[in-house]
């Protein structure tokens, strides 16, 4: 039968199913794929916290999101146009967000009594015909036919069940014509030492290729064009991942060994993994007791010379915050990463949230400042690692860099940095020059930018005593003179103030003033931009900027907010850059506040926009 | 012959550890003597001061690193030894010295204490017992007896305290020595032993504390009782003490038993110390809390194994012998790649 090829701009395809089913797996692979055929692409995975959620459950439902296109998109979509759910619950919890007549493949072996009425189905959607009418439905019995593939094979059932997974990405690999060498040798390389895995994955893995291509149920398949990306080589890459190589990078740049201390938490703890097995780049990584000592160790690192940095989430963060405080008095370089989740407590452990801005400015006793860098984007995550690193050195500083759980786990095209085009990192390490009558001086500042000197132990006639008490100006000797304190204060706060020189003059995408701003940072960058868009295209007059630096602000910010009559901040928090916002620059800057684990759809602030514009 | 190059080690002496910080403990706090010996033993332990460096937590011992003329942090309440294991990873060439109290290193910072003695990283550790808290002005401490009175226990206090040698031995430490502070000399090989360990020292001093706990180790440094309250362990040496060590320590089953020298006992009689047995090591630290046995003082136990630090270097090592010193330059270009024309 002829199959019709149809171009397509744009598909948002969520794999979902049990979390034993693989879901991230087969994403991850589709992601690879997509990324070399030259899309560009976002990805959302959304996993539960529990490792093994009871199977068939609502909470075990582990998905996985993909946004393809042609065209330069910034983020993983809103409504989704091809839906796998592996089983019942899957459906259930996701088919909300399926796109009338979307494309909706299921596994019909796993809908089984059991199953349907563990997701609180009475009967069988997939034969009750309540889906037909508003979807392109596909009941596959994917268990079935990998079964049959490997019927010769004599593997455990059960291990030729488990490669479903592979039989879906296979038909959607022929949906949208791509082809499966590279999960092919993925798949070699992940089962070295088990041939017969690698076999049934990869018969598997045809089967569902073949599926689309020889049965009469799949008519159509769809072409997306490569995207018209700015020149150069590309990789895929993880907001975890990038925040690792900006570290590595940094390190090598400034010629400093890379110390990590922490402790594991979600969704931070792939950065403790990445860096562990990069020894050979002369990496130190020190797994500690607890988040505690995780940013003790790093605070020694620092004061030993290394470049020492930390990754932590919003709970670990909080522990970490007595001794952020006396990073800040011992005036150190180090970095804090912090991938945000959803709070408090132990709150939301896999999902996103930018609700820690507030701790990250203000969570500790004291007066105690610490710049703060927000990622924009998963590849951002890179170049804000590495900046924060280059200010915390500078400056002799702790710096909190904030990622959240989608930047963290979520992926785009990336196009790799050449080491040469990153700016360069000075390490000017204290020694007997800069002695005052035979003395070392350690609160004795650079002129400019406030820093003072960081001198190693180690170095010979500059044994020096440091600590968590109010220290004299200039000498560190303990002092508990008030002018002094007031001093002391005031230029930590300088010093803070000083980084806004590194700040380059804000963005505008958009016109300079108009009807409404659309101000963002973090995370929710990519639904901004992509909303301004839509309504840019619409003709309203919207702008959009996106603060990358949180503290200090840049200091163009305040006579660029009052060109616009309204300003919109979305945020997945209460309102925290709100209110700084309307705090330091007494504009009425209002909130849209969605605290729902995910990102902020785009259809979310365009309906706030109109909102707000007719009002 | 080659020509064989001495390197000249500095010499030093004790002022140059002394700092330009007027010490400020209460006159008469054992603080001062455990300072004094401190600064005394260093000049004959053969490293460059550069590369020395104090850590310390919150309390009155803490205070101690502003007097050392080393390098020294002053930092927070009980994360004394979460620093240091960050100073000596960072830099396995320093000499990384721990200062700490009973409220400051088993309290607030107990976890930090037990766990850097588990990985066994090459740092001193020095707890400064005055079963007490100095610096906040007189509560009882996880080393407070029982019953003790205090301000924040006015009808005595209900908690059993911890011994911090059977801690010690309980968290797999490899080196775990006591000494007190009115006694000198012991305290200065101590310090020296200590030194001398690879991996993590433990060394409790008992120190008295003038002003809240005066007397709390009287019965083991006054003349009269001290020879009978305390047992000095040497090892390779029988385990004697009492006036003209005339009493000593015998195994009668398995259970420690006090024997005395004479016409039952002979000094043949009696357990000979060893360092290396976790067994004894483990009885003697027991003995601390009973009121019968005397308190040992000296080394309980050291063993050589390999240090968490030495570990850490040997897997740097052997990764760039396995795959070359990393470039950055290759990692962001490992994976699949595509070029955009
Ligand atoms: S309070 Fe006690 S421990 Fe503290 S300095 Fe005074 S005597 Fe020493």
């Amino acid at each position: 039968m002829e199959k019709t090829l149809k171009n397509v701009e744009n598909v948002i395809i969520r794999f979902a199913g049990d979390s034993g089913d693989g879901m991230q797996l087969t994403g991850g692979r589709f992601t690879e794929t997509t990324a070399i055929v030259g899309n560009d692409l976002s990805t959302l995975p959304d996993y539960p916290a529990e490792i093994r959620a009871p199977a068939g459950s609502l909470a075990g439902v582990s998905a996985f999101q993909i946004h393809f296109s042609s065209k330069d998109i910034h983020t993983p979509g809103d409504k989704v146009d091809v839906l796998v759910a592996m089983n019942p619950a899957a459906l259930k919890v996701h088919l909300v967000e399926l796109e009338h007549s979307g494309m909706l493949i299921c596994n019909t072996a796993s809908f089984t009594k059991k199953n349907l009425t563990y997701a609180g189905y009475e009967s069988n959607p997939l034969e009750n015909g309540a889906l037909e009418d508003y979807y392109n439905v596909f009941a596959i019995d994917m268990s079935k036919i990998v079964t049959e593939a490997c019927s010769d094979m004599e593997l455990p059932s059960k291990t030729v069940e488990r490669t479903k997974n592979l039989f879906a990405l296979g038909l959607l690999f022929w949906i949208f014509d791509r082809s499966t060498e590279t999960t092919k040798d993925w798949l070699r390389k992940k089962f070295a030492k088990r041939p017969e895995l690698i076999e049934a994955n990869v018969r598997a893995l045809d089967a569902g290729y073949n599926y689309g291509e020889t049965t009469e149920i799949f008519t159509t398949r769809f072409m997306v064009e490569k995207a018209d990306l700015p020149p150069g080589t590309y990789r895929n890459i993880i907001g975890n991942y990038a925040v690792s190589l900006g570290l590595v990078a940094a390190a090598e740049k400034s010629n400093l060994p890379l110390f990590y201390g922490g402790y594991p938490i979600t969704p931070a703890s792939e950065i403790l993994h990445t860096l562990s097995s990069l020894k050979h780049h002369n990496v130190k990584t020190f797994q500690a007791e607890d988040e505690i000592a995780g940013m003790a160790s790093i605070i020694g690192a620092a004061f030993a010379g290394n470049l020492a940095v930390t990754a932590s989430s919003g709970p670990g963060i909080s522990l970490k915050s007595e001794a952020l405080g006396l990073a800040v008095m011992a005036e150190l370089p180090m970095v804090i990463v912090n991938v945000q989740r959803g709070g408090p407590s132990t709150g939301l452990p896999t999902k996103t949230e930018q609700s820690d801005l507030f701790q990250a400015l203000y969570g500790r006793n004291g007066e105690a400042p610490i710049p703060v860098i927000a990622s924009a984007t998963p590849g951002d995550c890179f170049y804000t690692a590495y900046e924060a690193c280059r200010i915390a050195i500078k400056y002799m500083t702790p710096v909190i860099v904030l990622t959240d759980g989608y930047l963290a786990n979520g992926s785009e095209p990336w196009p790799i940095p050449s080491m040469d085009e990153l700016e360069t990192i000075e390490v000017k390490f204290a020694d007997t020059s800069s002695l005052v009558d035979g003395q070392f001086m350690p609160y004795l500042r650079d002129k400019k930018t406030l820093a003072r000197p960081w001198a190693v132990p180690g170095t010979t006639g500059l044994e020096h005593r440091i600590g968590g008490l109010e220290k004299e100006d200039v000498t560190g000797n303990v002092s508990h003179d008030p002018e002094n304190h007031h001093q002391m204060t005031l230029t930590r706060e300088q010093k803070l103030n000083n980084i806004v020189n590194e700040i380059p003059p804000t963005d505008i995408y958009g016109s300079p003033s108009g009807e409404l701003l659309i101000l963002s940072w973090g995370g929710t960058k990519g639904s901004c931009r992509t909303a301004v868009e839509d309504l840019q295209a619409e003709g309203r007059s919207v702008s959009h900027i996106h603060l990358r630096w949180l503290n200090p602000l840049p200091k163009d910010l305040g006579e660029i907010l009052i060109r616009y009559k309204h300003i919109l901040i979305p945020e997945i928090n209460m309102g925290q850059l709100s209110k700084i916002i309307r705090a330091e620059y007494l504009v009425d800057a209002q909130g849209l506040n969605l605290v729902k684990g995910k990102p902020i759809s785009k259809g979310r602030i365009i309906k706030k926009v109109n909102e707000m514009l007719e009002s | 012959m080659a020509d064989v190059k001495k390197v000249e080690k500095k010499k030093y002496s004790r002022m140059d550890f002394t700092s330009d910080q007027s010490v400020r403990w209460c006159p008469g706090c054992g603080d001062y003597a455990i300072l004094a010996q401190t600064q005394k033993v260093f000049p004959e332990l053969g490293i460059d001061r550069e590369n020395i460096v104090f850590i310390s937590g919150i309390g009155c011992s803490s205070r101690f690193p502003y007097y050392m003329n080393t390098y020294g942090f002053h930092t927070i309440h009980g994360r004394a030894a979460a620093i240091a294991s960050g100073v000596k990873i960072a830099n396995p060439e320093l000499s990384v010295w721990v200062v700490t109290g009973d409220g400051d290193g088993l309290s607030i910072g107990g976890n930090h204490t037990i766990h850097l003695l588990r990985r066994n990283i090459n740092i001193n550790v020095m707890l400064f017992n005055n079963r007490i808290y100095g610096l906040t002005k007189g509560q009882y401490s996880p080393t407070s007896e029982v019953g003790k009175i205090t301000k924040s226990t006015p009808f005595g206090s209900l908690d059993r305290p911890f011994n911090p040698l059977t801690l010690a031995m309980g968290a797999q430490a490899t080196f775990v020595a006591r000494s007190i502070d009115r006694d000198t000399k012991h305290m200065q090989a101590m310090i020296e032993r200590s030194h001398k360990h690879k991996g993590t020292s433990f060394l409790e001093i008992y120190q008295n504390c003038l002003i809240f706990n005066d007397g709390a180790f009287a019965s083991m440094t006054n003349k009269e009782s001290k020879a009978d309250n305390v047992i000095r362990l040497e090892h390779g040496q029988p385990m004697l003490f009492g006036k003209e060590n005339k009493k000593g320590i015998k195994f009668n089953d398995n259970i420690p038993e006090i024997i005395e020298i004479g016409d039952k006992y002979s000094i043949d009689d009696v357990l000979i110390h060893n360092e290396q047995d976790y067994v004894i090591a483990s009885m003697l630290a027991n003995f601390t809390y009973l009121d019968i046995f005397p308190d040992p003082v000296g080394v309980l136990y050291a063993i050589d194994v390999p240090s968490y630090d030495e570990h850490v270097v040997q897997q740097i090592d052997e990764a760039i012998g396995h795959h070359g010193t990393g470039s950055i330059k290759e990692l962001l270009n490992s994976g699949n790649t595509w070029i955009v024309e």
